[in-house]
């Protein structure tokens, strides 16, 4: 009954979403001001209705209802409770409902917090929305329904795929799609001005805190996923430049990019042409990936969810938008108002550089993920992977990095060029004595690894020397700079912190890829492996059982010049319902470098065991792993992120912050 | 097994439902089959990064579990004990299984428009960056066209007043 009810509300929510999407649409090309206030209203109720479709398959879930066919492939009465509830989006159904939820839940804001919108362009928005929303509660409606039932209801389920009843599928799916569908609302912003032919520079105001909500979102969501990839694989690995990492990456570098053109729309009135571009290929980007990732044609080879129906069902969907946008675009461009002039070397001229390297950047990705389609058509099978974009992608981005410590010192439309360079000493003065000691330390052929180094304190120093001219500490006395230094605006905190995370990550990147070592041994209990000056020894198995599977635990003892430093285990589980193992590393920190130890195969007289069998005897193959500084990978990544929340709680950049009230925004903020 | 780390990343990132899908255990280099001599060991470990496991999509046959990457990391180890080059090897197993096999495909009239590609995108996106800040362009001492007017100077000068010291 209940699922009939989520069925039924998500059949209304279509209805209210075609509606939502033809009369303010209406109502603001004839200037009707009742059309398009019905706008509002259907945001908001849009929202409710495909909130209680998701509460209901929630409860399907919750009491285990396994007349519904999606709980049934998908749960088991014995799984924990934590992941009866994550489960509703760990399959493909349940996952695009949730991508509707997010869809909608961005429409409603934007009902609630747009009042300060000019009502046209909130009706205008807010239509775009409905056809985004229209398009895919069809989806699910027509292609993917997860509540469709099962007669005779089956007595048991057929369990969570293990590998996704883990705490990251609580956390990983939700941040992700927060930052994809968020990338809606700058598109829908963007084809709104373009239907309304105008777009002034209060345009980027509005848009920014929308692109930096989607973009802090999907900084956590991709490194969220990184760790869990991480920790869950086992061997230590955090990006595969998979087609469905890329896809993923692709919207965060233009959304980044958007991000910082944006700025030079709102202050200079500049790039607007650009910006809006971004804004639609942002979200262009984050379609593409949600088709790559569900039609299977990347991944042809595998049976993956596959099904062509659904596949040409988000093709059109993909067809429709991007281009109906573009077309937009290309014929309204050309009418919109060039903004303000500005010299090559100012703020202006480094976002245009930024902006240069970061679609530089994703095109090549997206290129290289596309490129093997590309390749089925001329007749090779072509394919590559992280060596490729190691040789293409990650050197383009050292003269981005290179630059970053400069853009917030120039002045915006003519920039001094020397007295910046001299604000740098010291960030310069660090990174090249950073690069001298790895260079003497490690040996000079260690040359890469030295300008990585570099390259990363440049940029933590750089972010933080902007900071201290900023509260100008070489001017008023030490006091006063602190006092300046916390009252500088938040945004300009959490630009420096964006920086510093950038930073932070590329420091954990360099250090944990080239000085990274490994030990492979078998070893029988009371056995040791040898990694640099520590040594795991092997201290014994354990079986255990839990709900829904069977573990051997593996005990470690850490030592360190002959004296037990720490203790750990890892773990060979077995689900017992779809007879799959999976392999739970442990990782033990010692600050922010990692000593990952991976149990492998445990194996009597040859064999190999099951999970939950061994002796005193059994033999178990373990990779070490001593990964240096590697949790600053994701900790510069949260850094980002929490600068990017810090601007958004300047109260310049507040989510629909009133016109009129212009004069507040030059005050310092609080 | 075969198909473990592109069914878990799959299911890691996209979250669809994989019934089929199998879990690898998390090791794929063991030690029977690592050489006694660490700098030929170095350069096979180095070799394998490079080299597609083919039955398991995107993936090296260093962190392949798969039997195939397993007989490949052997293959590549006699080969260096039979005093190969690096390349050797490379060429013995392009010979063998194609340049499919290569994660870093080399350049030929297939992958000519691959590898051309990001330093056209490179130079193209210079290109255009030049012509916009060209046009955009303020010169030495040049002002900027959008002088204000007097009632905007006197609406900006008690906007400033209002707002007192000011941020920026």
């Amino acid at each position: 009954m209940i699922s009939e009810l989520g069925h039924y509300a998500l059949v209304l929510a279509i209805a209210v979403a075609i509606i939502q999407s033809t009369v303010p649409f209406w109502g603001a090309r004839t200037g009707d001001s009742r059309l398009m206030a019905l706008a509002r209203p259907a945001a908001v109720t849009q929202f409710l209705l495909v909130g209680i479709a998701f509460a209901a398959l929630m409860h399907a879930y919750i009491v285990s209802d396994f007349s519904v066919a999606n709980v049934y492939e998908n749960s088991h009465t014995a799984k924990p409770m934590l992941y009866k509830i994550t489960g509703v989006w760990g399959n493909h159904e349940g996952s695009m409902l949730l991508w509707v939820l997010i869809l909608t839940l961005f429409g409603g804001l934007v009902a609630v917090f747009g009042r300060n919108l000019p009502e046209k362009l909130r009706a205008l928005v807010l239509s775009v929305q409905g056809w985004i929303g229209v398009s895919f509660i069809g989806f699910i409606l027509f292609t993917s329904n997860p509540f469709e039932r099962l007669s005779p209801a089956p007595i048991e389920g057929m369990d969570l795929n293990p590998v996704l009843q883990d705490i990251g599928l609580a956390v990983h799916p939700p941040l992700l799609y927060l930052g994809y569908v968020g990338c809606s609302i700058a598109f829908a912003f963007a084809v709104a001005a373009l239907i309304d032919g105008k777009i002034e520079a209060a345009w980027a105001r509005w848009v920014r805190p929308w692109t930096l909500v989607s973009w802090l979102f999907l900084t956590l969501g991709i490194a969220m996923g990184s760790y869990w990839a991480y920790y869950e694989l086992g061997w230590g690995g955090w990006w595969f430049w998979d087609p469905v990492e890329n896809s993923s990456f692709m919207p965060w570098l233009a959304a980044t990019a958007l991000l910082h053109s944006a700025i030079v729309m709102e202050k200079r009135d500049a790039l607007k042409i650009w910006t809006v571009l971004l804004a639609i290929l942002t979200f262009s980007l984050s379609l593409l990936g949600t088709f790559l990732v569900r039609s299977g044609v990347l991944t042809s080879v595998h049976t993956f969810a596959a099904d062509p129906g659904r596949g040409l069902w988000i093709l059109t969907i993909l067809i429709l938008f991007i281009g109906g946008a573009l077309t937009l675009f290309a014929g309204r461009s050309s009418s919109l108002t060039k903004g303000g002039l500005f010299a090559p070397i100012s703020r202006e001229g480094s976002l245009i550089l930024n902006n240069l390297f970061l679609t530089v950047g994703c095109a090549i990705v997206l290129f290289g993920t596309l490129y093997p389609l590309i390749g089925q058509v001329i007749g090779s099978e072509v394919n590559f992977g992280a060596p490729f974009y190691n040789v293409t992608f990650v050197p383009l981005m050292v003269p981005l990095l290179l630059a970053v410590p400069f853009g917030p010192l120039l002045a915006w439309k003519r920039g001094d060029f020397y007295a910046v360079t001299q604000r740098l000493y010291a960030a310069a003065g660090l990174a090249i004595a950073a690069m001298v000691i790895v260079a003497i330390s490690a040996g000079l052929d260690s040359f890469v690894a030295a300008f990585g180094v570099g390259l990363a304190v440049w940029l933590i120093a750089g972010a933080l020397s902007e900071l201290v001219f900023r509260a100008q500490f070489f001017k008023v006395g030490f006091g006063t700079a602190l006092r300046r230094l916390a009252g500088l605006p938040r945004s300009a905190w959490g630009m420096a912190l964006g920086h510093l995370g950038l930073g932070v990550t590329v420091l954990g990147i360099v250090v944990s890829s080239v000085w990274s070592t490994e030990a492979i041994k078998d070893i029988r209990p009371g056995e040791s492996v040898e990694i640099g000056s520590t040594t795991v020894t092997l201290a014994g198995y354990e079986h255990e059982e839990n709900g829904n599977f069977v573990s051997t635990l593996v005990h470690f003892t850490i030592s360190r010049n002959g004296e037990v430093i720490r203790t750990s285990s890892g773990e060979k589980r077995g689900y017992m319902v779809r007879g799959q193992e999976t392999t739970e590393a442990s990782i033990n920190w010692f600050g922010p470098s990692h000593l990952y130890i991976s149990p492998g195969d445990i194996r009597e007289n040859g064999v190999v065991l099951l999970p939950g069998e061994f002796s005193d005897q059994s033999l178990l193959t373990v990779h070490v792993y001593w990964k240096p500084l590697v949790a600053f990978v994701w900790l510069g990544a949260v850094i980002m992120a929490f600068g990017g929340a810090l601007s958004l709680s300047d109260r310049r950049l507040r989510v629909g912050a009133p016109k009129t009230a212009r004069h507040k925004t030059l005050q310092p903020a609080e | 097994m075969v198909r473990g780390l592109r069914a878990l990343i799959l299911a890691l990132v996209t979250i669809v439902s994989l019934p089929a899908l199998v879990i690898p255990p998390a090791y794929a280099v063991t030690p029977d089959e690592m050489l006694a001599d660490p700098a030929l060991e170095a350069r096979a470990r180095a070799l394998s990064k490079e080299l597609r496991c083919l039955v398991c999509q995107n993936q090296n046959i260093d962190d392949s579990n798969s039997p195939f990457a397993r007989d490949i990391r052997l293959v590549v180890r006699e080969r260096l004990v039979a005093g190969d080059s690096d390349g050797e090897v490379i060429d013995f197993l392009v010979d063998r299984y194609g340049e499919f096999i290569l994660l870093k495909p080399r350049f030929n009239a297939a992958t000519a428009l691959l590898w051309l590609a990001p330093p056209l995108l490179l130079i193209g996106g210079i290109i255009l960056s030049v012509r916009v800040i060209r046009r955009r362009s303020l010169r030495n001492g040049e002002q900027d066209g959008a002088t204000l007017t007097p009632e905007e100077q006197r609406r900006l000068d008690k906007v400033l007043r209002e707002s007192g010291s000011g941020g920026q």
